[in-house]
Formats: C-alpha cells, sequence, structure tokens
C-alpha cells in the first residue's frame, strides 16, 4: 500500500485501520475455530471408532445358556457303542417334552430344537457317560449355550416382527425360545467362554482363547529377538561406531527400513522363511521372526533418542575413574537410558500385536480350533482372527468380531499405558 | 530334544570353566585381584566364551541345517527305481521316506515292487544318517568345547588382557547386530527381486507395468500362457492412487489444522489430554479400522447415496439418481476415509513436532510487529516448517500406498481403471494379500506376480521415504 492511498484525515484513517483489523481478527477467530473443528473430527472419530465397535460387541460378552436335566434313557443308548448314539436327538426330544409338545415322525421339531441348541450338549453328554457308562439310567443335568441365532433373537437383533421368511428361525422357534426363557431352563450371564474357548465353525461355541495364547507366543518370540538385538545395534551406532561411510549407509538403511510397509515384511518371510529356511508356516515362530525384523527399526530408533538423553558428563566420569568404553556403556549409560529403551520395546511390541498383514502372507489365516501346540505349531493371532470372523457370512460372528475387537483393544490400551507410565515414571530431566 | 539336551550340558560346562578360570586367575595372583590386569570375572569370561560360544553355534547350525544336508544326501544317490520318476513325485518319494525313517505320517501314495523296497532302504539311510548328523554334531561340539579349554585356560596369567579380549567379543556382538538390519534390507531387496526376476521371466515388465487389464484369477495351465495381457497393473496403481488420494484429501488438512491448534492455541491442560488421545487413535491395529469400514462406513455411505440417488430418480439428473441408488458398500471412498482418518494422528504429530522445532523467536518477532497468531502461523511458521511438513506429507502417502488391512477388508477385488470415487476399485496390497493367501504353488506367475507388485510397492515407498528424508535432512535447523 502507498501512501497516497491513504487518507489525509487522522480519522478516516483510523476508520480503515479498524475496519481492518476487525477483519483480521475475524480471520484469526475463523482460523482457530478450523483447528478446533480438526481437532474434534478426529476426536469424533476415536469416539465413534471406539463407540461402534463396543455398540456390536458388548453382547458377545453375554450369552444365554440352556440348563436342562436330562434322563439318560438306557433303551436309546446303544452300550456297546455309546459314541454311535444320538444324544442330541435324545435331548431335543426331552427339552420338547418340557415345551408340552412332541415331535413327529419324520423329526420336524427335533430338527428345529437342534436350530436352537448348541451341539455343545450333546458333546458334553456323550463325554459323560462314556466316561462313566453307570450314569445310564440316571438324570444328568448339562449346560451349554443357546445356537447363535437363538442368541441374537434373545439380544434383540432378530426381531419377531421380521417376516417368518426372512428370518432364520420361525415363529414355532421363537415361541420356545421365550417359553424357555421364561420357565427358566435358559439363563443369562457373563460370557465366559468367549475368553477360555478357541475358534470354532459354530459361532456360539468360538472363543478368543487360542488367539490370545498364539498372539503372546508370538510376541515372545518377537521380544526375544528384536530387543536385544535391537539395543546392542543402537548402542554400537550410538556409542561405538566410527562415522564413516559403512556407518551412514547403516543409518539411512535403518531410517528406511522403519517405513517399509509391512506387507512386504510379510513376502520377505514367505520367500526367505518360509520356501529357503522351511520354518514351519502358521507357526508363531515364523510370526515372531517376521514380526521381529519389523519391530527391530524401532527399537534401534527409540534405544538411540534414548542414548542421545543421557548427558555426555557420566560418560566422562565413568572414563574418568578408569572404566573401559564397554563398561561406562554396560554399567553407566545403558541403565540409565533403560526407561526410554522399554518405553519405545513395549510401543513396537504393542504395535507388533496389532500388524495383521504380514502375518497374512505366511499362512497364520488358517482355522486353528484349539491353543496351539508350540512355536512349531500352527497358530492364529488376535488381529488376524479379527480377520477371520469378518470374513464369516454368518451375522453371529460379526458380534464376535467386535468382542474379539474389544480384547486386542484392552490389550493395546495395557500395553500403551505400561510405556506411559514407565516414561513418566522414570523419565529424567538432566 | 537332542539340542536342548546338548545346550544344557554346554551351558553347564561353559560355566564350570567360568569359574575354574576364575579361580586360577585369582591363584596367580596370590589371591589378590589388584594385582592382575583385568577384574577376575574378566578370566572366567574369556575361558567360558571359548568353551560356550563356538560349541552352541555348531549345535544350533547342526539342528537348523542338519534336515536339509540329510535331505541333498540322500539324493545325492538316488536308487534307480526311483530315478526313472518325475521330479514331483521324486520329492514325494523322499518326503515320504524319511517321513517313514523318523515315525511321522507319510503321505498316501502307493510304492510297489522296486519302489517299496528303495523306500524302505532309504528309510534306513536316512535313519542312519539322522543319527550321524545329531551325534556327530555333538561329538564335534564337544570336541570344540574341550579344544576351546586347552587353547584359552593356558593363557590365563596375572599379566594376560582378558578384559580387552572379552569386549572383543562383546564388539564382535554389537556387529553382528547391527548387521542384522542391513541383512533385513538385503533379504527384502533380494526376495523381492529374485522372485520378480521368475516372474518378469513369463511376463515382460512392460506388459506388467503399462498393461490395462489385471485378470490373474483365471486358471492357467502352462501352456496357456499366452494370456500374458492378465497381468497389466495399471488398474491397481490407479486404484491405490485414488484411495491415497480420498486419504490424503481427509488426513492432510484435519491433520495439519489439529496440529497448528495444538501446538500454536492449545493450553498444555488442552494439550495432555488430546495428546494421548491422538496417540490411541494411532495405535488402533488397521484391522479394527478395516472392521469399521466395513460393517459401519460402508454400509453408512451406501444407504447414504442410495437415499440421495432415491430423490433424484424422475427429476432431470435420473441418470445420477439411478447411479447412486445403486452404489455399493465397497466404494473407494470408503476406504479412502477411513484410512485418512487412520493417517490423522500421523500427520498430525509428525506435524507437531515440525511446528515446534520453529524457534520461538520467529513467533515472538512476528507477534511484536503486531501480527495475529493466525498471520503468524500463516506467514512465519508455516513457510519456516513447510519442507518439514512436506515431508510428513510424504511419509503419509508412502503409508497409504502400503496399508493393507483397510483396503483389503473394505475395497473390492474388482480391478477397474476409474477415479470415480463411488466405484469399486482394488489396490496393489489388496492383491498381494488375494494372490497369497491360502495355500499356493510357488511355481505359477500367479503366485509370483504378487512379488512383481512387492517389488514395485517398495520401490515407489522407497523412493517417497528417501525423498522426505532428503527435504528434512536439507532444510534442517535453517533458521537456529
Amino acid at each position: 500500500m502507498t501512501d497516497a492511498a491513504l487518507p489525509n484525515s487522522p480519522y478516516a484513517l483510523r476508520q480503515i485501520v479498524e475496519a481492518r483489523l476487525k477483519a483480521r481478527h475475524a480471520q484469526e477467530k475463523r482460523f482457530r475455530a478450523y483447528g478446533l473443528i480438526a481437532i474434534s473430527i478426529a476426536l469424533a472419530f476415536l469416539f465413534l471408532l471406539v463407540g461402534r465397535i463396543v455398540a456390536q460387541g458388548w453382547t458377545t460378552f453375554v450369552d444365554y445358556r440352556v440348563t436342562v436335566p436330562v434322563f439318560v434313557d438306557p433303551q436309546r443308548i446303544h452300550a456297546d457303542d455309546i459314541p454311535g448314539s444320538n444324544f442330541d436327538l435324545m435331548i431335543a426330544d426331552q427339552m420338547l417334552a418340557r415345551l408340552g409338545t412332541k415331535d413327529d415322525d419324520v423329526g420336524t421339531k427335533s430338527s428345529k430344537i437342534m436350530q436352537i441348541v448348541s451341539n455343545d450338549l450333546g458333546f458334553q453328554l456323550l463325554k459323560q457317560v462314556r466316561d462313566n457308562p453307570s450314569l445310564i439310567g440316571k438324570t444328568i443335568t448339562v449346560v451349554g449355550p443357546v445356537k447363535a441365532d437363538g442368541a441374537l433373537y434373545f439380544k434383540g437383533e432378530m426381531k419377531r416382527s421380521t417376516p417368518e421368511a426372512e428370518r432364520k428361525l420361525d415363529n414355532e422357534q421363537l415361541t420356545w425360545l421365550d417359553k424357555m426363557k421364561s420357565t427358566g431352563l435358559v439363563s443369562s450371564g457373563f460370557n465366559t467362554s468367549f475368553l477360555t474357548k478357541s475358534d470354532s465353525t459354530e459361532p456360539e461355541q468360538a472363543g478368543v482363547l487360542g488367539a490370545v495364547v498364539g498372539s503372546a507366543m508370538m510376541l515372545l518370540v518377537t521380544g526375544f529377538l528384536a530387543i536385544p538385538i535391537g539395543v546392542l545395534a543402537a548402542t554400537y551406532l550410538e556409542e561405538f561406531a566410527p562415522k564413516n561411510r559403512w556407518t551412514d549407509v547403516v543409518e539411512v538403511n535403518i531410517n528406511n527400513l522403519a517405513a517399509v510397509p509391512s506387507i512386504v515384511y510379510g513376502l520377505l518371510g514367505l520367500a526367505v522363511f518360509i520356501n529357503w529356511l522351511h520354518v514351519p508356516r502358521s507357526s508363531p515362530l515364523v510370526g515372531g521372526l517376521v514380526m521381529a525384523l519389523m519391530a527391530l527399526p524401532t527399537v534401534i530408533i527409540a534405544t538411540r533418542s534414548a542414548l542421545k538423553a543421557v548427558p555426555p558428563s557420566i560418560r566422562e566420569a565413568a572414563l574418568g575413574v578408569g572404566a573401559s568404553k564397554t563398561q561406562t556403556v554396560f554399567h553407566h549409560v545403558l541403565p540409565l537410558a533403560m526407561p526410554g529403551v522399554m518405553t519405545g520395546a513395549i510401543l513396537s511390541l504393542a504395535h507388533a500385536l496389532g500388524e495383521t498383514a504380514p502375518l497374512l502372507m505366511i499362512g497364520m489365516v488358517s482355522f486353528v480350533p484349539g491353543v496351539p501346540e508350540g512355536f512349531t505349531g500352527a497358530a492364529t493371532v488376535l488381529p488376524v482372527q479379527v480377520f477371520i470372523w469378518e470374513n464369516a457370512s454368518e451375522r453371529a460372528f460379526h458380534e464376535r468380531t467386535a468382542g474379539a475387537i474389544m480384547v486386542l483393544l484392552v490389550f493395546m490400551i495395557v500395553m500403551n499405558m505400561a510405556a506411559i507410565l514407565l516414561r513418566r515414571r522414570f523419565e529424567r530431566r538432566w | 530334544m537332542l539340542t536342548w539336551v546338548a545346550l544344557l550340558a554346554l551351558a553347564l560346562f561353559s560355566g564350570a570353566t567360568f569359574f575354574a578360570a576364575r579361580r586360577k586367575a585369582l591363584a596367580a595372583a596370590g589371591g589378590k585381584s589388584v594385582s592382575l590386569h583385568s577384574l577376575p570375572g574378566y578370566y572366567g569370561g574369556y575361558v567360558a566364551l571359548w568353551v560356550g560360544v563356538p560349541a552352541a553355534l555348531l549345535v544350533l547350525f547342526a539342528a537348523a541345517f542338519g534336515d536339509r544336508i540329510e535331505g541333498a544326501a540322500l539324493r545325492a544317490d538316488m536308487p534307480a527305481a526311483i530315478q526313472a520318476m518325475t521330479a514331483p513325485q521324486q520329492d514325494v518319494f523322499f518326503d515320504d521316506a524319511r517321513a517313514v525313517a523318523h515315525g511321522s505320517q507319510p503321505s498316501e501314495t502307493v510304492y510297489e515292487g522296486g519302489q517299496k523296497a528303495a523306500l524302505d532302504a532309504v528309510a534306513a539311510k536316512a535313519r542312519g544318517l539322522e543319527q550321524l548328523i545329531s551325534y556327530g554334531a555333538i561329538a564335534a561340539a564337544a570336541v570344540v568345547a574341550l579344544a576351546g579349554v586347552f587353547v584359552a585356560y593356558p593363557k590365563i596369567r596375572p599379566d594376560f588382557r582378558a578384559r580387552n579380549r572379552v569386549e572383543g567379543w562383546i564388539a564382535g556382538l554389537f556387529i553382528v547386530c547391527s548387521v542384522t538390519a542391513v541383512l533385513t534390507t538385503v533379504g527384502i531387496v533380494a526376495s523381492l527381486v529374485w522372485e520378480s526376476w521368475r516372474f518378469f521371466q513369463a511376463v515382460s515388465p512392460i506388459d506388467f507395468l503399462f498393461g490395462t487389464e489385471w485378470n490373474p484369477q483365471i486358471a492357467m495351465r502352462a501352456d496357456q500362457f499366452a494370456s500374458k495381457g492378465a497381468f497389466g497393473a495399471i488398474p491397481l496403481f490407479v486404484g491405490t492412487f485414488l484411495i491415497m488420494a480420498i486419504a490424503m484429501l481427509v488426513a492432510a488438512p484435519v491433520g495439519l489444522f489439529s496440529a497448528i491448534y495444538l501446538s500454536e492455541y492449545a493450553r498444555p491442560l488442552t494439550r495432555s489430554i488430546v495428546k494421548p488421545l491422538m496417540e490411541i487413535l494411532a495405535g488402533v491395529p488397521t484391522v479394527v479400522y478395516g472392521f469399521f469400514a466395513a460393517l459401519t462406513v460402508g454400509p453408512l455411505f451406501r444407504s447414504a447415496f442410495n437415499a440421495l440417488g432415491v430423490q433424484f430418480i424422475g427429476g432431470p439428473l435420473d441418470g445420477l439418481g439411478q447411479y447412486l441408488s445403486q452404489v455399493q458398500n465397497q466404494m473407494a471412498l470408503v476406504a479412502g476415509a477411513v484410512m485418512g482418518i487412520m493417517l490423522i494422528p500421523f500427520v498430525s504429530s509428525l506435524s507437531d513436532d515440525i511446528i515446534n522445532a520453529v524457534p520461538q523467536s520467529l513467533r515472538d518477532g512476528s507477534l511484536a510487529m503486531g501480527a495475529t497468531r493466525s498471520e503468524t502461523v500463516k506467514k512465519v511458521v508455516l513457510p519456516a516448517a513447510l519442507p518439514g511438513i512436506m515431508a510428513a506429507m510424504l511419509l503419509a502417502v508412502s503409508r497409504a500406498v502400503g496399508e493393507t488391512m483397510i483396503v483389503t477388508m473394505a475395497a473390492g477385488l474388482q480391478a477397474k481403471t476409474t477415479i470415480n470415487p463411488l466405484d469399486t476399485v482394488t489396490t496393489v496390497t489388496v492383491q498381494i494379500v488375494t494372490l497369497l493367501t491360502g495355500d499356493q504353488e510357488f511355481d505359477s506367475p500367479k503366485t509370483l506376480s504378487a512379488f512383481g507388485l512387492g517389488l514395485t510397492l517398495f520401490a515407489v515407498t522407497l523412493t517417497l521415504n528417501v525423498i522426505a528424508l532428503r527435504i528434512v535432512q536439507k532444510y534442517r535447523e535453517q533458521y537456529d
């Protein structure tokens, strides 16, 4: 703006300046509001995400179980071939009797019962009778889950108002379910079996234990490899390495490795560990190896910054009283950097816990109906379990998926909290 | 099992030599550690390392590679009945022979006559070889350990520089650990290049990079290899780019503005609440975002667009209405938007660091001249932080390109060359996952094409990262 454009009278000038000031302040307010909006958007997404998952998943932790006294009818058990007897049918018939009706000749009603009561009851009965044949002729009480569709009805996801043809259970079955609930045959409670059972093809019997154990085993391998190797490599680079071309290459290399997409590590694991070194597929060992390579750069970078934060006076004091370079580092510098190192290590393990993509490459998507047998046995991990269940077509698995995510998030939050606490507790300003 | 016993025994023996050597050093110094060159423990450590480490490495090597040595030795002289078989049959035969030898379950292949005899012979030989390798390794390890005692133990005298020797071992360990990181890169590059090279022998790189037809799922026999047109990756690149662009449209403004607010406006209390919440958002596993996209955002967007489309039907925008009312769950917009949410904390925390690194004196100067805060941010802080912010954005792009789970769960599988955000697209990472999930034989170009895609992905992300790091290095501390 040139002077010529300015008005001569001070009053007019003041008016212009005030008007502009107003505009500038308005602009200031707008700018500030953009910032606030941006943060609100980010936080709103966080709450929406967590809220939706809790809303979809909390029902996993409520289960509906059938408690039914069953008379083990000697006429319906083949004493010489107990596993060949039809326990499911026996239970179904007795339940029909309790509901005040009877099976027809072709077994329509009993198979309708079998659609709402899990076959786990039959398995339990079979196991008890097989282990103890003297139970034949007595009455045993068995407890087992209502099948997933029945549970969806109790949870209000399947409604009577939906036309009969569009839902999986018909009116008669819903009436039975209501009656079973009112007569106390069905009770609800906290679903412990979700936490104590492993994957299953039946949604109501599927749980996360196998995946949790698999994750723990994989993280064990990752931690045992990535933390020592990463800490030693970082210590070398920060404290010992000469500054030359070779160490520059290593540095650039580590920085780039930290940003390589995780799926590329999966390709590496597939080509090197599985096809070349013949590490067993889908095992916690191969998963842990791949995750260790992935976590390595993170651990190295965290350790280096923790080592940088230790003031040189500590090193000089140790060297001054005659310690060797190695003694200085191991007796003084590393212990002082330990909180920072551990924080970095925990965060990188938390990241490894949530990582899915590379594990799909190395065959961890297989169906594993139990706790992994060992480090070389087939296993699955929590995030992959989430992926598998999300792909399942049955509606009841969606609820389980959200439930498994809740378990996963609890572990992630615990690990992150541990890292934050560690940082707060031991953080030292020099 | 045998390996573990051997390692345990070795550890015990090596521990025993530690104490023996320590004692010898003390005795040689007349019980006063002052007259030793190093602390007594270093003498013990020196001997224990020489005894334990080479032998342990030998045992571990035998455990890891014994199997392969055995396999190679068995194949070295093949019975005549087996030489007549085809290569895959031979593979099955040797697997079966070794399964019989080690008492595990062989395949269901039936061997008759000469083959049966050969199977038994090879199985017997495998058993012998296995014993030879495992016991041989243990015997060799014992010899090495004893040799270690004989070499290291006599050296112990008060003036022996044991500490320096032990530190030499530690230095070696340091270097091995640092090399691991380099080896990872070498492994990534080597495996990607090797498998891609095999792929490019079947499909020319030009067809791969510039072909417009992606259809690897078609079953192909070896002789049908003419349909090379099925491996054109352009639709995947376009899909990846589209989803990345949508993600950046969400993440860049929201992330940048939250960073500006947090570093320039927010009070310490707000900051101390918002930052950890952002960290939680950053810590949410991507599979969770994928679930969110597939089961919440997808249906939500679809029903919104469908409802909108119904409004238009019959009006002047009938065509658009028809289109909108048939939009599916798996549109690029859903995957892109959710990926954008995932990237918000990433962009925000990187930008926050960069904005905080701008010296306070610049802000003070600007404010003292009468600029408002927003003017200071726009005219002083942001220009100063621009290179860093550019780098942060490039890193975010790199992450968006390499992100897998969200797109696998929320984007489609159909390879289409389109930039319509409401259409279904597929990405490089989705295809890698689909091609390599489940059982696969490793010789078909279908499987190998995943490595070609992986190599491209690696090259692109690496370039982005290198550029980003260069920008940061070049413009760092310009104002200090």
